[in-house]
């Protein structure tokens, strides 16, 4: 394999891999951005994974090639409203933000089960038929180089994780609704003063993280394992909550975080086809965006800085 | 109502609350929830090969638990007793089954080597935080998926690209023919003793040491501590360090009891999340956390029985047990409720 084969091998691979960790790990930003601690990602995106299968295989019948675009929005409405279980404990009735994410991890695993066992009868379900297919964008695919490693079998999904990236980044900086939601996570009470409707924007924040979380699971589930099952999810949504982190709580650092986890889960998987990457041990490559993680929360990469009011519920009056 | 009144009450509660949410799933679902919920019981109770198996369960759900507990007791959330508990797991049956010496050492030895493995997993959370301000949630949930794949790659290598290492020696292990006859050829082991000691020692650590006095002040207010003299960094390490230590000793439970060797794990136990459960529902407090780990140990064992029993998923009882932990985090709501049913009460 040469140099150039190898990249074009390598590139498309780890955007495939990272396509799911940057709508979930974007959907984490907005949660955390407004102050709301969010470990349930991994949860979310196990229910959205589970809405995307059922749905695919249900109506794939009726909508076609549409029917994963179909799958995915209702992942999103799957997983906005999962999400709303986190929302309510930890915004209106005070609760360990932690302990309901931990909650809403154990129950977005538990319902799909039930669920599955419910409809199919089974511990697993059938494969899809409709899986999210690829092409290639013209004009573009013709560029030298950069044709072949970036715009030939191009998935839509990858095209639509980056579009939400840069929009995140829009909206969370570029608009008044961004601004005050980046002010009720860093100081509630001055936002509240403001007549920023604190729990209002943190319910919104939390929803968005579901919605995308849920969009990140059933990407996962419909390009990656085709079926629903125990392990189709399995810390994918940890790996987004340390993309979230390695990227500083921004979107666009978190979509590079995301990237550089997809290059590290591709290498891992691939890695003993890929001359010089098979001498190593598969583990370190399993283990690198988690070690990485914590050692840029230490300081070794760039301080990276959760928003100051995470964690806490707002209570009016309390200072 | 008193406040400790409302404390004992909060959680149940909630337990009933979780159940009642559970029959109207089942009931939603087309299924009998009195069919579920005797299931439930005679998994749990049903005769002696149960009750054996039932307490199995319950053991490394008391030391998780106490793991738990006692950093929250420290002012620290200790989210990766998962990851400590593989660790410890892997460090017991490699000692289990690598030494041949007579049981009166080895015994103890691979316990020592769980905790020890379990603790120095903790440690580098605890150092982490005091040293670099890395907090202490993120740098567990990291530290969890690092342990699998660790300890994955391990039992790999040391069983030459098999996927489980040797069986550990009679030495080392915690089953006994006597507790097996008793409970009728059940998993039952030594290991409940193991935990019981463990409560124990949590309760003593915590309530009849100055050591514990320190740790506990640290938890309460870290500045209030630091003005008085005591090192709070040092005391953070410490804390974490002990709660690994639980942690490793229900890895050991699995290793040298249940399972009898460390296999490749493609996901988590579960042990050490659920483990979050027990002790919140056990208000962090020791014996708090017994109560909690038989009532978790024994819904997660009966549930078993629900599929065969009466074509229930036993992921009802998962999904009982995630409720039951919202309903506790979210016990303000339940005060403010139990609070203005009093009232009411005293009105008339």
């Amino acid at each position: 394999m040469t140099f150039l084969e190898m990249l074009y091998f390598i590139i498309p691979s780890a955007i495939f891999y990272a396509t799911p960790l940057i709508f979930t790990a974007i959907g984490g930003v907005f949660s955390e951005r407004s102050g709301v601690v969010n470990i349930g990602l991994e949860g979310l995106m196990i229910v959205g994974a589970f809405v995307g299968i059922y749905v695919n295989l249900e109506y794939a019948a009726t909508f076609g090639a549409a029917t994963i675009w179909v799958a995915m929005l209702a992942a999103v409405i799957g997983g906005g409203i999962f999400s709303l279980l986190h929302a309510v404990a930890s915004i209106s009735f005070r609760a360990d933000q932690t302990v309901s994410g931990v909650a809403i991890n154990l129950l977005g695993l538990a319902v799909p089960l039930f669920l599955v066992k419910l409809i199919y009868d089974k511990g697993q379900t059938d494969m899809i038929t409709q899986t999210i297919s690829r092409f290639n964008i013209p004009y573009l695919e013709d560029i030298p180089f950069f044709g072949p490693l970036l715009f030939q079998n191009v998935y839509s999904t990858s095209i639509l994780a980056f579009a939400v990236a840069f929009g995140a980044w829009f909206i969370i900086y570029k608009t008044p609704f961004g601004l005050r939601l980046r002010a009720v996570g860093e100081h509630p009470m001055a936002a509240d003063t403001m007549g920023v409707n604190v729990n209002k924007m943190r319910y919104i924040a939390v929803v968005i993280s579901g919605a995308l979380g849920g969009l990140g699971g059933a990407v996962y589930a419909q390009s990656i394992t085709n079926d629903f099952s125990h392990a189709t999810i399995a810390g994918q949504g940890f790996m987004a909550l340390a993309a979230m982190i390695f990227g500083k709580w921004h979107p666009i650092g978190a979509l590079g975080a995301a990237l550089f986890f997809g290059l590290a889960q591709t290498l891992s998987i691939t890695g003993d086809q890929i001359p010089y990457v098979q001498d190593i041990p598969s583990v370190f490559l399993q283990i690198l965006p988690y070690v990485l993680t914590i050692f840029a929360l230490a300081g070794f990469i760039g301080k990276a800085n959760a928003p100051k009011a995470s964690g806490q519920p707002y209570i009016k009056g309390k200072r | 109502m008193s406040n400790r009144v409302i404390n004992i009450l909060v959680p149940i509660v909630s337990i009933i609350i979780g159940l009642i949410v559970g029959a109207i799933v089942m009931l939603v679902s087309g299924y009998d929830p009195v069919q579920g919920y005797l299931a439930l019981w005679t998994g749990i109770f049903g005769d002696s090969y149960s009750i054996g198996n039932t307490i199995r369960q319950i053991t490394p759900y008391i030391l998780a638990g106490l793991a738990v507990a006692f950093a929250f007791r420290t002012g620290l959330f200790n989210i990766g007793v998962e990851g400590q508990l593989i660790i410890g797991w892997l460090a017991a049956a490699w000692v289990g089954y690598a030494f041949e010496l007579p049981k009166i050492i080895h015994l103890p030895l691979a316990l020592l080597a769980a905790a020890v493995a379990g603790a120095f997993w903790a440690f580098i959370a605890g150092f982490l935080k005091a040293k670099f301000k890395v907090h202490e949630v993120i740098a567990t949930i990291m530290l969890n998926y690092t342990a699998l794949y660790i300890a994955n790659a391990v039992i790999k290598s040391l069983s030459d690209g098999g996927f489980k290492t040797e069986r550990i020696q009679e030495t080392a292990s915690l089953r006994s023919p006597f507790l097996r006859e008793l409970t009728d050829n059940s998993s039952l082991h030594y290991g409940i003793i193991v935990a019981l000691i463990m409560v124990a020692v949590m309760w003593f650590i915590l309530e009849k040491t100055p050591r514990g006095y320190e740790l506990k002040a640290v938890g309460f207010n870290q500045h209030a501590a630091e003005y008085a003299g005591m090192s709070v960094n040092k005391n953070i390490i410490l804390a974490m360090t002990i709660s690994g230590m639980f942690a490793g000793l229900a890895g050991a439970m699995e290793a040298l009891g249940t399972f009898q060797n460390a296999a490749i794990q493609a996901g988590f136990t579960g042990i050490g999340f659920d483990g979050i459960a027990v002790a919140l529902l056990g208000a962090n407090t020791p014996l708090g956390v017994i109560f909690g780990a038989t009532l978790f140990g024994s819904l997660k064992y009966g549930a078993l029985n629900m599929p065969n029993a009466a074509g229930i998923p036993e992921e009802i009882v998962s999904i009982i047990i995630a409720l039951i932990i919202f309903f506790v985090a979210s016990g303000y709501i339940i005060r403010v409720g139990l609070q203005k049913l009093s009232k009411k009460k005293e009105g008339q």
